[in-house]
């Protein structure tokens, strides 16, 4: 058996971001993570490439600004790592980029379980998660808070996921695609010994020739990026009298700002 | 051609977020000099659809076939993508929810369409639609558009005004077959546990948040208890017992921040930032939390935010535009007190 998963690496959650006076996003020389939410997809292809005694492969698609986080994903126990870059791909499209991913996936052959995290936290989207579902006409199970049964040989899995109402147990057929939550497992670190074979592997790179697709036409195009605008607070500290006249005044400043 | 919104349902009941998804339609509508066609699919589909032509749909294609009776991602995708292949809407707009996200992602990717997801804004400029996303958690925003027949947009919750209501407005109705899934059972849901009567983060025009703050409680824990596991619970008994109060007066979610999380105070489908939930309320109190960039990446969209906080130096000070400075478990409670009495006035 075979799970693969997705990564990237994006700035650190601390890092200062903004876009600059060309108008590109930059964060300094803040050094790149692997994408938070990743932790708990990594964590989960490890765990479960293991009970079901078969393969791990990580890949990221895009430039080798990604290498760092694959290189994380191999420190913490993935088998394989890949990349994909294509010059000709605008992979901040997300029909491209499944197309892409969904090309990786063919080449690699039998998989049975693709494990994303939640979300990317650099483009704040999920969107190519169920994209590349509905490439490989995969089943798509979202927001997994916990995978109770995965059996492999009969195919079949089982999870409990998480919905604004409540949470929901589904149960569907291998091969699937699904997207994890924090709290699914508790991510580890990567220990001396993986850090050192991380280091020593090289990561093959696919081009879309290789993977043998033909690249769609990218659906959107991003037209500019900008800065929010300051948030103007002027703040007032209530500090006048015991803690019940504060109080007091605090309820009344939020009835003539209307929000109560 | 005319602009869909899904109008998402539970139990046989409208989402009130999806009048907010019509209210951002009719913009993008009245710019196009088209109308609005409101998608309802399962159970109640008729008068669910008769709900929606009062905020703003002139028509609605309801669909009410077994195959549909219950969200699953499979039938409803394949729905979707049927009616916007045949009738070609210029939009397909949704709600940014957890099932508002894969359906229109799916069906984007069925019909090669483009999507722009999680926009706060959307307008026509050339007879071209843009919405603005945030990306990098809130701190930088982007422009997005979409190059094909039909553009896909989730709308970020509490982003749009949903549209007043009208009486009497009667929606023309279509009823649509639902489409055959190659495996029809691909998924089986086999259980449910609902968490409705609690107030959803993402929905709340009033949020309290505790967070690391909260192990501060001057209650002391039952014999046997010490060392973290004394600070676990201080801080749950203070979740229960000093937050929650507040929110019951106000009508208000509980939310976290990571740091709380982490640190098993509270479970994680409370917390908000950067890798909680981003949420927008008009009016957020932050209990003892200091404020990390994390945690303002989740919660600085919100209206009027207030800090408590017994350090004066918190940064959460300078994101509030109101602050008392103060051990919350003597703040809060007063000012549960405080709102208790002004409101039975």
């Amino acid at each position: 058996m075979h799970v693969v998963t997705f990564t990237r690496s994006t700035p650190d959650t601390a890092a200062k971001v903004w876009v600059d006076a060309d108008g590109n996003v930059t964060w300094g020389d803040v050094a790149t993570v692997v994408n938070p939410w990743d932790e708990y997809s990594l964590e989960e292809t490890i765990v479960q490439a293991n009970s079901g005694g078969g393969e791990s492969t990580v890949i990221a698609i895009g430039s080798e600004l990604h290498n760092d986080a694959l290189k994380h994903s191999m420190a913490m126990g993935i088998k394989n790592a890949l990349r994909v870059e294509e010059a000709k791909a605008d992979i901040n499209d997300s029909l491209v980029w499944s197309a892409l991913a969904a090309g990786a996936i063919g080449k690699i052959g039998a998989v049975d379980l693709v494990i994303f995290g939640k979300e990317s936290v650099d483009v704040a989207t999920d969107q190519h998660t169920y994209q590349l579902a509905r490439r490989l006409g995969w089943t798509m199970l979202s927001y997994v808070s916990a995978i109770l049964e995965a059996d492999y040989a009969a195919g079949v899995i089982k999870v409990e996921k998480m919905l604004e109402q409540g949470k929901q147990v589904v149960s569907a057929k291998l091969p699937a695609v699904i997207s994890v939550m924090k709290g699914i497992n508790e991510p580890r670190y990567p220990n001396f010994l993986g850090i050192r074979k991380a280091a020593k592997a090289t990561i093959p790179v696919w081009t879309a020739s290789d993977l043998g697709i033909d690249l769609p036409q990218a659906a959107t195009a991003v037209l500019g990026y900008a800065n929010p605008p300051a948030r103007e607070v002027s703040t007032e500290i209530i500090a006048a009298g015991d803690m019940e006249a504060k109080t007091q005044v605090l309820v009344e400043r939020l009835f003539e700002e209307k929000v109560l | 051609m005319s602009v869909f919104v899904w109008i998402e349902t539970f139990e046989g009941r409208a989402l009130s977020s999806s009048w907010e998804a019509l209210g951002a339609a009719r913009s993008i509508a009245e710019a196009k000099a088209t109308d609005i066609t409101a998608l309802v699919f399962g159970e109640n589909a008729e008068s669910i659809a008769g709900a929606a032509g009062q905020y703003g749909a002139a028509n609605a294609i309801v669909c009410t076939d077994e195959l549909v009776r219950d969200y699953r991602l499979e039938s409803y995708a394949a729905l979707l993508s049927d009616l916007v292949a045949t009738h070609r809407p210029s939009a397909v707009v949704a709600v940014a929810s957890n099932r508002g996200r894969e359906l229109l992602a799916s069906a984007a990717a069925d019909t090669d369409s483009g999507l722009i997801s999680d926009v706060i804004d959307l307008r026509l400029e050339d007879g071209r639609l843009i919405g603005t996303r945030p990306a990098y958690a809130g701190k930088v925003l982007m422009d997005m558009t979409a190059n094909t027949a039909t553009t896909f947009v989730t709308i970020r919750g509490r982003a749009f005004p949903p549209v007043a209501a009208e009486n009497g407005a009667e929606p023309k109705l279509e009823s649509a077959k639902a489409v055959a899934v190659a495996d029809a059972i691909a998924t089986e849901i086999e259980s449910f546990a609902s968490e409705l009567g609690k107030v959803n983060l993402a929905d709340a025009a009033i949020i309290v948040s505790g967070g690391r703050g909260m192990a501060n409680n001057p209650k002391s824990p039952p014999d046997g208890i010490s060392g973290d596991d004394a600070n676990i619970w201080k801080a749950k008994d203070g979740y229960e017992n000093t937050l929650r109060p507040l929110a019951n007066v106000l009508g208000a979610a509980v939310g976290a921040s990571r740091a709380a999380v982490d640190a098993g105070y509270i479970p994680y489908d409370h917390q908000v930032g950067q890798t909680g939930k981003v949420v927008n309320p008009d009016l957020y109190i932050a209990c003892g939390i200091s404020g990390a960039i994390q945690h303002q990446a989740g919660m600085r969209g919100s209206k009027i935010i207030v800090a408590i906080n017994k350090d004066a130096e918190a940064p959460i000070f300078k994101l509030a535009r109101y602050g008392i400075v103060g051990d919350l478990y003597e703040v809060v409670p007063a000012l549960t007190a405080a709102l208790k009495q002004r409101l039975a006035n």
